[in-house]
């Protein structure tokens, strides 16, 4: 993309310039250049570094870092840090993923912005901490009880994850929402040269609310999609619940607002796919295979595609940026053109589905599997694309 | 700073009373005593945060005007956690129920204490859950009936204060809503504490508490509050519930102690 700051740069400024960087040091690093002003974790593997990282950092940074007693206290306090007009996140694996889903839904029910940093690894259950998988697409989707939209972003390398954690920031701020970042053990724990700053990415801020305390309504269904959310302690006192709740903030059981209130929830995430849902699309013009796939699977995928095209194979990559919300019109275009969309995940099947929904029979849809804590190698995406 | 507003001022003008609590219920009694307390402090409502969690006392903050927030089912000192971290200006209340405070929410109760972060945290204990029909609560004593324990409670209740005290509070103290001249002069202590501060509060379930002789009839539990409960630490070792200030200590409070950090760190820094 054209950029106006950015200029040719000799490769050696280039390498000049250069870190070589964790993926968990690179979330963290990216955190604080978004603004981020409250942390909150509590150990586990394989997302650890980035907590040890900001334990360091936040303190002389004038923010706070706190290690809390569980993952369901350290989601709490991150929302809790939000209310108080900080961007706030936090960062966990499976088990502590699993640990927060209620409070999830109570950042998605009750609009506060928050991210939270799932650094993957094999499971269910204790799992295989230091193996890496993907196992939690559908537990970030729809991990906590109720139907509730969810921002779901998934990068592929270092530079990426920087990145991303800015836009995931950036995200829960414009649409008010939890924005989940998933990662895995391979990008977590592997490092890569990255170039910083990245000229291309801007900070948002927290909207401000445009009216006085008197008018303010912080769920208001009437001032567009994103009512503004005025942190505590500023003169615009009001209530914020996990249950229905009315415009004021106050619970409710009149149908009329509860279906006002849910509306606007939905369309806020869901009728903003076009701009939420990135995919990245290599090779994909004359290509008649495309490979699907996302995080660090992307990787091993990229270099199947290549090795294909070296064999005069029309094989194309579609790199999933953005999981959720899921870009249907996107992948069903892409389902219309080509014979067979292969689908490589680290887990038994579940953005698989999601191609198979979306293309409803018009393309063969084939799944490329592993669950086990290794990442799939290119060739075992190769064979299913030539079988 | 906002002073000396009328007590009424301290309830939200449009929310709509009747409350949601029973008749008889002990709720309203400590929400009085709140108000009372912030009053004599002195503190701005735009300065005061009330966060609750899941159960009859988490429906306290809708009545209140200050900053509130209703949060997850025992999490509600956690939340307040992040707050406080991130407002450490504003005086942030948190009120839990028995069971929110010591079941759901016991780690975090534990952990808030340990850490004394600046919180004043008031439990109203009527020793069942309300809100779900009278199951056993872990502070309901040994043989009391309650719906999920129709034989009677075969489980040791926790003593809230003490279990406070242990886990390195800075300010713990139990009354009652008999004694709710007492309970005002607490909860404003409770307040003024730099430090995690525990006011617990024996309060009357009218609808859910099934001792005989006391079935449907608050004021017979209220009764019962005067006559089994006792400020001397003597009478309190042969049976009877000790009242007063339990512990009244002076440790680094958790975000004063962050701040040090923060602040040396600067220094270092040279900033």
């Amino acid at each position: 993309m054209a950029n106006k700051r950015s200029r040719p740069t000799s490769p050696a400024r280039a390498f000049a310039r250069a870190r070589l960087m964790q993926g968990n040091v690179a979330i963290a690093e990216g955190a604080v250049a978004a603004g981020l002003g409250f942390f909150a974790a509590y150990p586990i593997t394989p997302a650890n570094e980035i907590a040890a990282y900001l334990s360091r950092v936040l303190p002389r940074r004038g923010g706070v870092f706190i290690q809390m007693e569980d993952e369901i206290a350290s989601l709490s306090a991150v929302i809790g840090a939000s209310v108080g007009g900080l961007k706030a996140a936090t960062a966990t694996s499976g088990p502590g993923f699993s640990l927060m889903q209620e409070n999830i839904g109570y950042a998605a029910a009750a609009e506060i912005p928050c991210v939270i940093i799932n650094v993957q690894r094999a499971g269910p259950s204790t799992g295989l901490p230091g193996g890496p998988a993907q196992g939690d697409v559908m537990q970030a989707r729809w991990g906590t009880h109720g139907d509730h939209p969810i921002i779901v972003l998934c990068p592929s390398t270092v530079r990426e994850a920087y990145e991303l954690v800015i836009h995931a920031f950036n995200l829960s701020e414009q649409y008010r929402t939890p924005v989940i970042l998933l990662t895995d053990e391979v990008l977590g724990r592997m490092s890569e040269a990255v170039e910083l700053p990245l000229p291309e990415v801007r900070v948002v801020e927290r909207p401000r609310a445009e009216v006085p305390p008197e008018w303010y309504f912080p769920y208001d269904n009437a001032r567009g999609d994103v009512p503004p959310l005025v942190p505590f302690g500023q003169g615009y006192r009001y209530h914020i619940t996990g249950l229905f709740h009315d415009k004021a903030g106050f619970p409710t059981s009149r149908l009329d607002e509860i279906q006002a209130w849910q509306e606007r929830l939905f369309r806020k995430i869901d009728g903003s796919v076009d701009r939420l849902a990135r995919i990245e699309e290599e090779e994909t013009e004359d290509a008649d295979t495309v490979i699907v796939a996302y995080g660090s699977m992307a990787r091993s995928a990229r270099h199947a595609m290549r090795q294909a095209r070296r064999a005069n194979k029309r094989v194309g990559l579609v790199r999933l940026v953005t999981l959720w919300p899921f870009h249907d019109a996107a992948i069903e275009r892409i389902s219309r053109r080509v014979k067979r969309v292969v689908v490589a995940e680290m887990n038994r099947g579940q953005i698989v589905r999601e191609v198979a929904r979306v293309s409803r029979g018009r393309t063969q849809v084939v799944g490329v599997n592993r669950a086990d804590g290794e990442m799939i190698e290119p060739a075992e995406i190769l064979s299913a694309v030539e079988a | 700073m906002e002073t000396g507003v009328p007590e009424h001022e301290y309830l939200r003008p449009h929310k709509k009373f009747p409350s949601v609590w029973c008749p008889g219920c002990g709720i309203g009694i400590v929400m009085g005593a709140i108000i009372r307390a912030v009053r004599a402090r002195q503190l701005s409502r735009d300065g005061v945060a009330m966060i609750s969690g899941i159960g009859c006392t988490g429906r306290m903050p809708v009545y209140l005007d200050f900053n509130t927030m209703h949060t997850t089912h025992g999490r509600a000192l956690a939340f307040a956690t992040g707050l406080k971290l991130a407002r450490p200006d504003m005086a942030v209340i948190v009120v839990m129920g028995d069971g929110d405070a010591m079941a759901i929410g016991g780690n975090h109760f534990i952990h808030a204490a340990r850490r004394n972060i600046e919180l004043t945290a008031i439990v109203v204990n009527n020793r069942v859950y309300g809100m779900t029909g009278g199951q056993v609560s872990p502070a309901t004593p040994t043989g009391v009936k309650a719906t999920t324990a129709p034989y009677g409670q075969i489980e040791q209740a926790f003593d809230i204060a003490r279990v406070a005290e242990a886990a390195g509070a800075s300010f713990v103290a139990r009354s009652t809503t008999y004694h709710a001249i007492e309970l005002d002069r607490f909860i404003a202590r409770g307040l003024e504490k730099r430090g995690f501060a525990v006011v617990e509060v024996l309060a009357q379930c009218p609808v859910f508490w099934r001792e005989p002789g006391q079935i449907g009839d608050p004021v017979a539990m209220l009764k019962w509050f005067r006559d089994n409960t006792t400020t001397d630490p003597d009478r309190a070792a042969s049976g009877k519930i000790l009242r007063g200030v339990i512990v009244d200590r002076e440790l680094p409070g958790y975000v004063e102690s962050y701040h040090r950090l923060v602040k040396a760190g600067r220094k270092r820094e040279g900033a």
